[in-house]
């Protein structure tokens, strides 16, 4: 009845990392990152922020992982798994004798209570609606119910899901950080004291062994990780509280392997031109847009030809020069790395006059008076003032509102507040390389709520069903027909124009020169920096 | 003096109390919700709720502020809504660099501003005043941020005399602390000069030259005690003022100390953490206005 999808063993997750090692990796090495701020937690149930989430990724394991470098599911603590034919029932073996670090064997109700946990409300995870589909989650997270019925564990090695809906993102839902296995003795016990975001235990390819509050963390190699000989480095000491330029400083002295934070637009292109740049800087693609929310709800951005006519009125290019050409301009919501992305589409051209016809044809001859909301910390401000000087051009006087981060959102959650918003500082980087993560909070009715992230306050019922039915493509023989069928319906959206897509930002790392291996395990687009493949030259 | 130090405890007890009210209603009065910023962008309205109920927010702020005060008498100063840690672990973690900066810093200013001041007083008129009292202009005037990292460039990253940024040993401290004291001893030059000047000025003085001694001695003895009590209690009422320079040293340095924690809880409305390093400001103020007295009869008497 079952059908077998795909059967992955050790060899096949070593296989996985083989592509990248074409450059042979050396075992061995200490190495140095910095991050300007202090890691806020290493709980996989909480922590959610960019810093944090590719610590949390080698410090656990999960039922599901990406080969490094890739958008590739690949099963991780899982050995195989098999999907029922009608999408609802999802059933995993466990790898055996995979070990957490403090020596107990990982088994199939450790999977169980670690799900349990991201969703129980007393947990204040952020993660908890990924996984709206398993049975029983309403009851667990209205507060009724402390355990999933929709997770059961025949024996020590089997974990089985029983979904209430198909959900085709469900094995990504199963490689986030929310979705890590942690040991419940290490979450309740006396040595965690309540806070097992300091004191992490897991099964991931790093260990923490020790962390000096406001100063460094200390990590070491697991050295009993199910895949021999991961990961290359022997341990990564984490500093923290390190200004962004003095860490470059120290890089280019060589005290740094990794400057986390990247590179200070200021300092970008004295150091891309410099000889050693070339070695230093990794520029990578992430799953990133960069967007203007159009608010379907204020005036006069409830006429769609008003809201096509700013898509024509804004150079992007210009603001791609603002950024030192780290991004490209965007014409659709999905970034191009994204599977669906529609490379033939072509969206609305920067056409000054057509903007002004539209406008005309709108009624809006003479221009009229709006709001730009954006956060305060460059480059954000100057973005908003180009956008602000381009809206002029058109006769469109825009106020720039440049705030805390927290107020935008405030203020983008609430209905007939925020005209416009620039969403630079807070845009959506996607939680898993899936097209559907792009779509329901941020331009879904569901996300269209006092308190939610649909700043357009757009809703097109049409296009939600057929969301919905993508979503219900659970085959995985229909892969390319889902992703297409995203595809349409984000090159559809643009036809009402709720946003301006204006760019795909890249993001930037700085590394010192005895660091090896390809950019993308520097840039990984589901870790940012992946700890279980860097290795040192 | 015993019934004046009660009445000093009952005082500050009382504007603690206040400045804690002010706080919690400031910050709560912000349009930034807290659960908000905790859930992220995937979050579901349920998931908000959760957060929002967990944390209490849910509650009338009058019992959530009741809640808090109780959590205070206990020292019990919450949870941070980010870290999930108790915001005393937290800040007693912290508070030993950010003393350590400011004792260094103080005595970096006080020793360059009292050396500059009476140099420029015992040179009252002559060249060396003008250009001591430029240089207290300049160092006054000079943003932080731009003086750290001149510092650093040059001594650092340059010359490699110190390390560029960390904590533990005493190399590390003397940039941070070379920062907020050259840029303090503007104020402290000021001082000493004009107070240097006035007893100078004094009849005693008169008397000891008159006596024969050496101007040296002069100086020494009878002049600098008497001229220097006023700096003594101006450092108690520095320190307030010296919190603001901390946190941009500690952000250029890399220096562990609480003026890093608070920038960091600022921007992720992270309120247990904001109010904590709030209120540990406010009690070392007080503490030094208790101290500055005892040092200062003068002070005590009016």
């Amino acid at each position: 009845m079952f059908k077998r999808w795909l059967l992955a063993s050790t060899t096949a997750a070593v296989l996985a990392i083989l592509p990248i090692a074409a450059q042979a990796q050396t075992n061995g090495g200490d190495i140095v990152v910095t991050y300007k701020d202090d890691i806020t937690t290493l709980d996989p149930a909480i922590g959610y922020d960019w810093v944090n989430w590719s610590m949390i990724k080698s410090l656990f394991s999960r039922l599901m992982d990406y080969e490094p470098g890739t958008a590739n599911l690949v099963p991780s603590l899982a050995e195989s798994f098999t999907v029922s034919p009608d999408g609802l029932t999802y059933e995993f073996k466990l790898r055996k004798g995979v070990k957490f670090s403090n020596g107990r064997e990982v088994v199939a109700s450790d999977v169980k209570y670690s799900i349990e946990r991201a969703i129980n409300p007393k947990t204040q995870g952020p993660g908890a609606g990924f996984f709206g589909a398993v049975n029983g989650f309403a009851d667990l997270t209205g507060g009724t119910s402390e355990t999933l019925s929709g997770i059961e564990t025949p024996d020590d090695g089997t974990v089985i899901f029983k979904l209430s809906r198909p959900d085709a993102t469900f094995l990504h839902v199963l490689a986030i950080n929310f979705a890590s296995v942690v040991p419940k003795e290490a979450v309740c016990g006396d040595a965690a004291a309540g806070d097992f975001g300091k004191k992490p235990v897991g099964s991931g390819t790093l260990i923490l062994k020790d962390w000096t509050i406001g100063q460094k963390l200390s990590f070491e190699r697991n050295p009993d990780y199910y895949i021999k000989g991961v990961p290359y480095i022997d341990s990564v000491t984490v500093e923290v509280g390190q200004e962004p330029l003095v860490a470059l400083l120290r890089l280019q002295k060589g005290e740094v392997d990794i400057a986390g934070d990247g590179i200070p637009p200021a300092k970008f292109l004295e150091i891309k031109n410099s000889p050693e740049g070339a070695q230093m800087i990794v520029d990578g693609e992430q799953l990133h847009t960069g967007y203007v929310t159009l608010n379907t709800k204020v005036k006069p951005f409830d006429d769609v030809k008003v809201r096509q006519a700013v898509n024509m009125a804004i150079n992007k290019e210009r603001i791609t020069r603002i950024l030192n050409g780290r991004a490209t301009p965007a014409n659709q919501p999905l970034p191009p790395l994204m599977p669906g992305y529609d490379k033939a589409f072509t969206g609305y051209g920067y056409d000054v006059d057509k903007a002004k016809a539209l406008l005309a044809e709108a009624g809006y001859a003479d221009g009229f008076e709006t709001v730009l909301f954006s956060t305060n910390t460059d480059p954000q401000p100057r973005i908003a003032q180009a956008i602000q000087q381009d809206l002029a051009a058109v006769g469109i006087k825009a106020e720039v509102r440049a705030l805390a981060q927290g107020n935008v959102i405030a203020a983008g959650g609430t209905e007939g507040e925020a005209p416009m918003i620039w969403s630079g500082g807070m845009a959506w980087i996607a939680d898993f390389p899936d097209p559907s993560n792009f779509y329901g909070p941020i331009l879904g009715c569901g996300g269209a709520v006092q308190g939610g992230w649909n700043w357009s306050w757009y809703c097109n019922e049409a296009l939600d069903k057929r969301a919905i039915e993508a979503d219900s493509m659970s085959d995985p023989a229909k892969v390319a027909e889902r992703q297409a069928a995203w595809g349409k319906i984000f090159t559809d959206i643009m036809a009402d124009a709720p946003w301006v897509p204006v760019i795909n930002e890249r993001r930037v790392v700085a590394k010192s020169a005895r660091m090896g291996g390809p950019d993308n395990i520097y840039i990984d687009p589901t870790r940012v920096i992946n700890y279980d493949a860097i290795f040192v030259k | 003096m015993l019934g004046v130090l009660t009445k000093r405890l009952l005082q500050s007890a009382l504007i603690l109390l206040g400045v804690a009210a002010i706080t919690f209603v400031l910050l709560y009065a912000l349009p930034a919700d807290p659960a908000r910023m905790i859930a992220g962008r995937s979050a579901t309205a349920q998931t908000v709720a959760n957060i929002r109920h967990e944390l209490g927010l849910d509650q009338p702020l009058l019992t959530q502020f009741l809640h808090y005060l109780r959590g205070l008498l206990q020292g019990d100063l919450g949870r941070s809504y980010a870290q999930k840690t108790q915001v005393v672990t937290l800040i007693i973690a912290r508070l030993p660099a950010t003393l350590v900066l400011m004792a260094a810093g103080i005595f970096v200013e006080v020793a360059i501003g009292l050396t500059l001041g009476i140099t420029a007083a015992l040179n009252r008129g002559g060249l060396t005043d003008r250009l001591v009292m430029a240089s207290a202009f300049v160092g006054v005037s000079a943003p932080q941020f731009v003086v750290a990292l001149l510092l650093l460039y040059l001594f650092a990253a340059t010359l490699g005399w110190f390390p560029m940024s960390g904590y533990g040993s005493f190399a590390h401290v003397v940039l941070p602390a070379m920062t907020l004291g050259i840029l303090g001893a503007g104020w402290y030059a000021r001082m000493a000069r004009s107070a240097m000047i006035d007893v100078l000025n004094q009849d005693y003085i008169r008397t000891a030259r008159a006596k024969g001694l050496s101007a040296r001695r002069i100086v020494l003895r009878h002049a600098l005690p008497n001229a220097i009590l006023p700096i003594i209690a101006m450092i108690g009422i520095d320190i307030g003022q010296f919190m603001g320079g901390v946190v941009v040293v500690e952000a250029v340095y890399g220096w562990p100390g609480i003026g890093q924690l608070a920038w960091q809880a600022i921007q992720q409305v992270d309120i247990p953490i904001i109010m904590g390093v709030t209120l540990t400001s406010i009690i070392g103020n007080l503490v030094a206005d208790i101290i500055a007295p005892m040092i200062d009869p003068r002070i005590r008497s009016h």
